[in-house]
């Protein structure tokens, strides 16, 4: 019964993984001269600053992305969790950025984000036309816009990972603490905090890995520019491998890629995944 | 943890911040040509719909609408024919290496898409899948597989055995077993696993970039993202495309809330 979902997963998943390997140890470009390299791409990588740099960019992004999108999505799940009137409209609100297409939150935010009609600095700077920053068009300006937009985008979804964890700390746990005289700030940290572990450890390794690929933000809002300031791994193998046709050196570059995920993903089954795993009658 | 000025800011906070780039984008979407380019910005719109009237005729927004829902819908429908069973087969039935399968498809679901693309591209080519909607359907089914088993395998996995049980000594295949008494009893899992499968198909970029140069065949968000005009920026008519193309989501995200957020904390927490 579960034939055909492997199928499907094993020739677009599976296999193109494994070919990607397999065209990484051969030359670049398709034909009668194409000839094996063995691990000569390879080589080529570790001296390639521009893919350091965009390596370095990508945890980066990573890093300070993930780090807001946890405070930011703590922040939320606490409010969502609260009992109020109209909660209901409350979690449908802060689910939109998450709903919204990557492409057109991309663009929302350029355009927030543009130098002469962008609200970003009509709120700062109101009439100071001359005063007005192009913010893209600076390394750390458009370095910080892309996480703004990812932060902006997907603190709900990790919220919602978190509000999970949240629903099964038992209210009586709370009454307890309330009776021995704890406050709000003692309960938080002594009790929500440590039994909040592991859904924070989940929404933490769920946006990591999600963070690395990032490539919509980077493709509309800055093309990777100025100069190689937001050039992200996943955007640079797509230029190298669709834009230059460089099949050996793209495949190079997207499964060194692959195996620091695959090393995270591992490391997300071993911790997380097996508790699901654990629970499936034997 | 009643501490009402704080709840109600924190309420105020995550609304507005939510809420308030997307809205000045749509306001602008209603905005006249001068408006957009007034220096500073005015705020409010005079209700023109120009933008999307150009967006519609000039560039040819429909066109793209259609071609989105027939890459996400049918992404949705054959991920969810081939998704149901094998979620069934993983939560009932004595499979070997079901947890590792199980695991396999977590660890499927995290490739970064730049892993496959060059390969799937490949394969596309000779199967002549390139600028098709076909050939987009079926990359997205496999990478929509994993999520929509793991939420229908967790709904399956809350059904109470007995009925099949039941079932079964009334002479039921296991295959009637899970179309008679299973998926009626699972239409909740099966729909958030719809949606969610849906919101990928139709906000997905990056292999409809790859597998669509044609504008022929192009969905939603590769018109959106390689908008141009002929000598500026068109801001009004990608935000009146940004509204179309965001607005069923909207409704889908006001509509079904507790499903979506059950459905996407299902594989990941619960358990």
């Amino acid at each position: 019964m579960a034939f055909p979902a492997l199928t499907f997963v094993a020739v677009f998943s599976l296999y193109p993984a494994m070919d990607s390997f397999l065209l990484s140890l051969y030359s670049d470009f398709p034909g009668p001269e194409r000839s094996f390299v063995g691990f000569g791409h390879y080589a080529e990588l570790l001296q390639d600053a521009v893919a350091h740099q965009a390596f370095i960019v990508t945890l980066g992004f990573v890093l300070f992305s993930t780090a807001l999108e946890l405070l930011m999505g703590t922040g939320i799940a606490l409010v969502v969790h609260e009992r109020f009137r109209g909660r209901g409209w409350v979690r449908a609100a802060v689910l939109i950025p998450w709903a919204i297409p990557t492409v057109v939150a991309s663009q929302m935010w350029r355009f927030l984000l543009n130098d002469q009609y962008g609200a970003i600095n009509a709120i700062l700077f109101g009439d100071r036309v001359e005063a007005y920053v192009p913010w893209l068009a600076d390394p750390w300006m458009a370095f910080g816009a892309i996480v703004l937009a990812d932060v902006w985008k997907t603190s709900s979804f990790a919220g919602l990972l978190v509000l999970a964890g949240l629903q099964v700390i038992p209210e009586e746990t709370y009454d307890a603490a309330r009776v021995d005289g704890a406050t709000a700030w003692q309960r938080f940290r002594y009790i929500t905090l440590p039994l909040l572990k592991p859904a924070l450890l989940t929404a933490l390794l769920f946006r990591t890995i999600d963070a690395f690929r990032v490539f919509d933000l980077v493709f509309v809002m800055t093309q990777g520019g100025p100069g190689d300031a937001t050039q992200v791994i996943q955007f640079y193998g797509y230029k190298t491998l669709f834009t230059e046709g460089r099949v050996g050196y793209g495949t190079t570059i997207s499964v060194t890629v692959f195996v620091a995920m695959a090393i995270l993903s591992l490391f997300y089954v071993r911790t997380v995944g097996s508790k699901l795993l654990q629970r499936e009658p034997a | 943890m009643t501490n009402r000025p704080a709840l109600i800011s924190g309420i105020l906070l995550a609304v507005l911040g939510s809420l308030c780039p997307f809205l000045w984008f749509a306001l602008t979407s209603f905005k006249s040509q001068i408006q957009v380019e007034a220096i500073p910005p005015t705020w409010w719109p005079d209700g023109s719909l120009v933008f999307y009237a150009s967006a519609l005729v000039e560039h040819r927004l429909l066109h793209y609408v259609t071609n989105s829902l027939i890459v996400a819908g049918a992404t949705t429908v054959v991920a969810l024919v081939v998704a149901t069973p094998a979620a069934y087969a993983l939560a009932r039935l004595r499979l070997p290496g079901k947890t590792w399968i199980l695991g396999g498809l977590l660890c499927v679901a995290m490739f970064p898409p730049i892993v496959i693309a060059g390969p799937v591209w490949q394969i596309l080519e000779r199967l002549g899948g390139l600028n098709t909607h076909w050939g987009l359907i079926l990359p997205y089914v496999s990478l929509t597989l994993p999520l929509a088993v793991w939420i229908l395998t967790t709904f399956f996995h809350e059904l109470p055995v007995e009925l099949e049980e039941a079932a079964r000594i009334d002479g039921c295949t296991t295959w009637q077993a899970l179309y008679k008494i299973m998926l009626p009893l699972a239409a909740p899992g099966l729909f958030t696993a719809a949606i969610l499968t849906f919101i990928y198909a139709w906000n997905e970029f990056f292999f409809a970039l790859l597998i669509l140069t044609d504008p022929e065949r192009q969905t939603l968000p590769v018109g959106i993202a390689l908008f141009q005009g002929e000598f500026i920026m068109p801001w009004g008519e990608i935000a009146a495309a940004s509204v179309i193309a965001t607005l069923p989501l909207i409704i889908l995200v006001l509509l079904f809330q507790r499903g979506i957020i059950n459905g996407l904390s299902a594989g990941a927490v619960k358990g």
